[in-house]
């Protein structure tokens, strides 16, 4: 089991990298849709004690949601709208990936560095976690379409949750159900909104707002 | 009690879809009215010590979320009373043209901008009331969902440009905050009997804090994720730059709203952690941060409003100085705390008068630019006279309480011994005294404009909601009632004063 965790902590770290490398929308969303499937797998697999109810409530929870709802709702916009398949990167490829591993690099020295909470953190959680969040970090400034910012939203998201991970407990499963609740209407209201950024603008490429400075 | 005070305002944006304009315009009032009563009576009751509890601690306010629960309520219930009187002006005009650009334009539905806005108001009374973190966390981001559609109220490329900015820098911060939360978590985490598990979070740690059971490492990297996952929201520099944005672009009601009582709850989420920082033995640190942010803010301001033609801009940037200053104050601590509370309440009050006021100007010249206004005192008495003594109030001039709570601040820094903070807090307030009075008495004086074709009369619901504000502002200045006081001064304990 515990060799199982660790192997879908390196798969998480390795969709993070192939994210920044890639420059195809749907691919951004398939691979989120990989990212929210693998969550789901690491709740399944308790650190402490056994699979309790409310952890296979929340498992569910994020699957249906993270691994199923979300990338469909956003191919869903994707071909509504038209959208171009390329993400438009500002800072071309070679830039993000090369800022991901910095990432990786820092994360894993921080890793080492820090003392940890008497033994919380499995080996690798806490690198992949804060990769996960800035190369989701990353996507948001990087990209110039509003929906690769969003899917960036989502992946920074899910960095934070990874670190949740190992403090997930059943009477704190409410709060996780809450945030999930939050980032399902959080996507929702970006989705109306890219809509709206459709139809005023003709396009979703966020480079074209200007208008507002001093 | 607390059940009522946050299902009224959820209940009521629920229903705001039923037909006809004026059963939603009177709805959203009863709504006001009853959310200021009930609040009036939870501040009451935790005025005497009896602290309302409800959800098994999930709700449990105590003298700190009190006070900005009282703001949020009250600025609720002048801009309900504004809200109507703008509604039905907007119902009125056959073309709706974009300022900047001149492009035609639509507004959202009336129904749910109003539902949205009671949804906003239950979010920031959940944030108030709440001693959870997570639940706090989880209000904080219900704002921003709930206040997206405001912005975006009046349809056009400059409000959407505005909205997506707001909704992606404020959505990434509070993530980062809610990471903080997670170190927090960490930081207390003792396999024997984790601190957070209970509902009233913030109690717990405090115990735990301050029996020693925390590891100061961990606790120090979550409040640097809370102060800049909270403060992007709040719009401290340099994480601020959806501000200026949002604020101009939004209908004046709901940019009063914004600043007035959201950022306040920005700053709540932060005064929380600070709290537990301190009972942590960590109050050194989150204090030195909170004073570096301050005056960055500060200054930051400062050199964006010298030169600001925009007037909708400038008082953005000005609520950016005065969160800079309640940052400040928070860190300076002692006596500057109280004084920080008290400018909390008067910033409120003076800035949300400041933005209906200039959503009046607004209305009769359809310009941002201070350069096209001129003659206010004459063209608009009433709003120019408003106009006029908002700026005083919020440049901290006498007899106004901005100035009492900026001069009690300034005691505090020097009976801290902080000389530089000081140079620094009395030349940022100086120049933008300076910066703020050149485009606000350009738009006074002179002669009103011939261009100017818009036909507009001061009506009750545009004056008398900034009236009755900036007269509490000016009372508060000769008086501060011993109830109020005393309630400050306990928000203040709280926070170490």
């Amino acid at each position: 089991m515990h060799s199982l965790f660790q192997f879908i902590i390196l798969l998480l770290l390795i969709i993070d990298l192939v994210m920044l490398w890639s420059g195809r929308m749907l691919m951004l969303i398939r691979l989120s849709a990989v990212q929210g499937c693998l969550l789901a797998a690491l709740l399944l697999m308790p650190l402490k004690g056994p699979l309790t109810m409310e952890l296979a409530l929340l498992a569910t929870a994020v699957f249906l949601l993270k691994g199923i709802g979300f990338p469909i709702f956003l191919r869903h916009i994707c071909h509504k709208l038209g959208i171009e398949p390329n993400v438009k990167p500002r800072l071309g490829r070679m830039f993000p990936m090369l800022a991901g591993l910095v990432c990786l690099a820092f994360s894993l020295w921080l890793e080492e560095s820090i003392p940890h909470a008497q033994g919380l953190f499995p080996p690798l959680l806490l690198p992949v976690a804060l990769t996960t969040l800035f190369c989701g970090l990353i996507l948001v400034v990087g990209c110039a379409k509003a929906i690769a910012q969003v899917t960036g939203y989502l992946v920074a998201e899910n960095g934070i949750f990874i670190l949740g991970i190992p403090l997930i407990t059943s009477g704190s499963v409410w709060f996780e159900l809450s945030i999930l609740l939050d980032v399902f209407a959080a996507i929702f209201v970006m989705a109306i909104a890219i809509n709206h950024i459709n139809s005023t603008f003709d396009s979703i490429d966020v480079a074209r707002f200007r208008s507002l400075r001093d | 009690m607390l059940e009522l005070l946050l299902f009224t305002p959820l209940v009521a944006g629920t229903v705001m879809f039923i037909p006809g304009a004026w059963p939603r315009r009177i709805l959203l009032l009863l709504t006001a009215l009853a959310h200021i009563t009930l609040a009036s009576t939870v501040f009451i009751q935790v005025s005497a010590n009896n602290n309302p509890v409800a959800f098994g601690g999930l709700l449990e306010p105590d003298d700190l979320g009190v006070v900005f629960l009282m703001i949020a309520s009250i600025l609720f219930l002048a801009v309900t009373f504004y809200s109507i009187g703008y509604l039905k002006q907007e119902e009125k005009k056959e073309v709706r043209r974009d300022i900047q650009k001149g492009d035609l334009f639509t507004n959202a539905p009336e129904a749910r901008f109003l539902a949205c806005l009671c949804f906003f108001v239950a979010a920031m009374t959940l944030v108030t009331v709440t001693p959870n973190l997570g639940a706090l966390w989880v209000g904080i981001e219900v704002t921003t969902l709930a206040s997206a559609p405001l912005i975006y109220f009046h349809r056009h490329r400059s409000s959407m440009e505005a909205t997506w900015k707001y909704l992606m820098i404020c959505s990434v911060g509070i993530a980062l905050a809610l990471l903080g939360n997670i170190l927090m978590e960490v930081a207390f985490h003792r396999s024997a009997a984790p601190a957070g598990e209970g509902m009233n979070q913030l109690a717990a740690f405090i115990k735990t804090g301050a029996n020693g059971g925390v590891d100061p490492l961990w606790l120090k990297a979550s409040f640097i994720f809370v102060l800049v996952g909270y403060g992007t929201k709040m719009g401290l520099a340099p994480m601020h730059t959806w501000l200026p944005d949002a604020h101009s672009q939004a209908p004046s009601m709901v940019s009063g709203l914004l600043s007035g009582a959201l950022l306040n709850c920005a700053l709540l989420g932060i005064l929380r952690s600070h709290q537990v920082m301190m009972a942590a033995g960590l109050g050194g640190f989150s204090s030195d941060l909170l004073v570096f942010f301050g005056l960055l803010s500060m200054v930051t301001a400062m050199v964006f409003i010298v030169g600001q033609g925009h007037y909708k801009r400038l008082l953005a940037y000005s609520s950016v100085e005065h969160m800079g200053i309640l940052a400040l104050a928070c860190g300076i601590g002692g006596s500057a705390i109280f004084g920080g509370m008290l400018h909390a309440l008067s910033h409120s009050l003076t800035k949300c008068m400041l933005f209906l006021v200039a959503g009046n100007i607004l209305t009769r010249y359809h310009t941002f630019s201070s350069h096209d206004v001129s003659g206010l005192r004459q063209d608009m008495p009433l709003s120019g006279a408003l106009w006029t003594a908002g700026f005083l109030a919020i440049v901290g001039s006498p007899p106004f309480s901005l100035f009492v709570s900026e001069f009690i601040i300034l005691k505090g820094i020097f009976a801290n011994g902080c000389i530089l903070t000081a140079v620094v807090y009395l030349s940022a307030l100086a120049v933008i005294f300076v910066g703020m009075s050149v485009p606000v008495l350009r738009m006074v004086q002179g002669t009103p404009s011939h261009d100017v074709t818009i036909d507009y009369h001061e009506s009750a619901y545009s004056v008398l909601p900034p009236a009755v504000l900036c007269l509490a502002v000016l009372c508060l200045g000769f008086w501060v009632p011993d109830w109020l006081a005393a309630a400050l001064n306990r928000a203040a304990a709280l926070l170490g004063a």
